[in-house]
């Protein structure tokens, strides 16, 4: 690994945008090709799929524009597909900026897209999904079908989301992709950072830091701190295995492997996404989308 | 008799020195990696003004997040019972007394006798706070003093998220590409702040007289804002930052005058 200090005028909260067609799939114009497009408050992602299964995707930053960046996220998504936005039967638009996907026939919200995509990336044995976006995180309790049964939403608050995150990434300079492993790095798990507040504490961060504690360590300590949080959410909604982590911070091992501590039960693990046949956790709400878009044009054609 | 009340806050420390009761001068320092130094300076300073020197001071006593390390207390006092002690002196009527600091805001029911009866405080969230403002200013490209005034001469506010600081900060941001007046987006920072706040104090309930204390009523853009949503004039008086100070300072007094007994 690169070490990140020498990395000079890197932006550290940057992720990687990228894009997937999955090998060895075809489609033909009988086919049913939908989309999903999630444009999230920090990340937009579009997915498409033949016949209900999985072809291929796009992520990119969302930027200020949320119609912009649903364009380019399905863009993104179709490009080296040889498909055209044309082809898409039917396309849902999900996700914080829902109502400004431009050539959306429908918009569904993103906890009905996430139970959805959880449903269909892990199989029915998920019973609770915390999705961890970049401005919210949620704990959503499923049937076997991956129909929500209940959700709870922390929404006010930037302590554990993706934006966090960012900010500590930017603190202590260390690029975000891997500030996960780098936090599992410490001896002792060392105490949480009392306050959970960002704001607080990436304060309370820098005195550690003039006090002579590791990156690792004051990344540990703040790590652990939002896991505690997200443990909270999801006990408070009702733990029901399977559990599941979508969103950009199933990626985040720091926080998995907390979560899992913290509350004594296993995650499913998530497909790696970086083989070239694997799906992505943080398309969950995209690949939910285009699910329900293809149940929605079908039951158009029979009306 | 000679007292000195010290408030040790996250930013900066607050000394008030009485003469038999009334207010004899005030200091304050930076606090710094080193609260306990700067108390020192700012009750040094706050002596010479008022031409004391320490061995004339019969009390002290100490309030603020690091009151457990200030030199020379003789006691300590909690920084709600130091909000309705200077409260109640500044304003007889006072019963209800806000206290927006820089990292904590908190509101104090107290009775006629400056007693403290019930109190709520936000400590976990910097939303609720002077560093809320500091930040949005910071987004905005405008100095600390400039954003009351210019909140002033809006007549709206702008949409933010208001609920957190690192949100508020992107929204401001996007808000200053879509060329949104500035005064509109200090204005909404204000009504943000001021809207967390008076949630906060409907917990308490509002009983007048309210009197608003702490660094963050010298902000007149942050006063009207709460005056609008409290739907009361708050009061605030001359060196809202020394109420805590002031505050430790009469408590001084009264411990002082138990202990000559």
């Amino acid at each position: 690994m690169k070490e990140p200090s020498t990395v000079k005028g890197l932006e550290y909260w940057r992720w990687q945008e990228y894009h997937r067609v999955m090998p060895n799939k075809k489609w033909t114009n009988k086919d049913i090709i939908t989309a999903g497009v999630d444009v999230g408050s920090v990340g937009s992602k579009a997915a498409i799929m033949i016949n209900g299964e999985a072809y291929s995707w796009g992520i990119t930053r969302t930027g200020s524009n949320s119609p912009e960046s649903a364009i380019k996220a399905l863009d993104y998504a179709l490009e080296g597909t040889g498909l055209k936005v044309g082809d898409l039967k039917y396309i849902v638009g999900t996700g914080y900026g829902r109502v400004n996907v431009p050539m959306a026939n429908k918009a569904i919200t993103e906890i009905a897209c996430h139970a959805k995509g959880a449903n269909y990336i892990w199989g029915p044995s998920v019973r609770t999904v915390l999705d961890v976006g970049g401005q919210d995180i949620k704990a959503i309790r499923i049937d076997e079908t991956g129909r929500v049964v209940s959700f709870l939403m922390n929404d006010k608050c930037a302590a554990g989301t993706g934006r966090g995150m960012e900010v500590f990434a930017d603190l202590l300079q260390i690029p975000i992709e891997e500030i996960g492993d780098i936090s599992l790095k410490v001896e002792k798990e060392p105490e949480p950072v009392s306050c959970t507040c960002v704001a607080f504490a990436k304060t309370e961060a820098m005195g550690l830091l003039r006090k002579g504690w590791s990156r690792e360590k004051v990344l540990a300590a703040y790590t652990r701190a939002m896991a505690v949080r997200m443990a909270n959410l999801i006990n408070r909604v009702g733990l029901e295995r399977e559990l599941v982590i979508t969103g950009g911070q199933s990626k985040n091992k720091g926080i998995v492997t907390r979560i899992e501590t913290i509350l004594g039960v296993k995650t499913l693990p998530s497909p790696n996404w970086r083989e070239a046949n694997s799906l992505d956790p943080m398309v969950a709400g995209a690949f939910g989308a285009a699910l329900f878009a293809k149940a929605l044009y079908d039951k158009a054609q029979k009306a | 008799m000679n007292t000195v009340g010290m408030d040790l806050g996250t930013q900066r420390v607050k000394v008030v020195v009485l003469k038999d009761g009334e207010i004899a001068s005030r200091g304050q320092a930076l606090s710094g990696f080193d609260p306990a130094k700067a108390a020192e300076q700012a009750v040094n300073e706050a002596l010479k003004k008022a031409n004391l020197k320490l061995s004339d001071v019969a009390y002290f006593v100490a309030t603020g997040s690091a009151m457990d390390i200030a030199p020379y207390a003789n006691s300590t006092v909690s920084m709600m019972g130091a909000d309705a002690k200077a409260g109640v002196f500044l304003f007889p009527k006072a019963r209800t007394i806000i206290d927006v600091g820089a990292e904590e805001a908190r509101a104090v029911k107290c009775d006629e006798k400056g007693i403290m009866v019930d109190f709520v405080v936000n400590e976990r969230c910097a939303a609720g706070a002077g560093v809320f403002i500091e930040a949005m200013a910071r987004a905005l490209e405008v100095k600390l003093e400039d954003m009351g005034p210019l909140a002033l001469k809006a007549e709206r506010a702008s949409p933010i998220n208001a609920s957190c600081v690192i949100f508020g900060e992107s929204d401001v941001v996007s808000l200053i590409h879509r060329q949104e007046p500035k005064p509109e987006i200090a204005r909404a920072v204000f009504d943000a702040m001021a809207d967390r706040i008076s949630s906060m104090i409907h917990r308490l309930g509002v009983n007048p007289d309210v009197v608003l204390v702490g660094g963050v009523a010298k902000d007149e853009g942050f006063v009207a804002s709460l005056n609008r949503k409290l739907g009361v004039n708050v009061m605030v008086p001359d060196y809202p930052d020394y109420a805590g100070a002031l505050g430790a300072a009469l408590t001084a007094a009264t411990r002082a005058k138990e202990t000559q007994k």
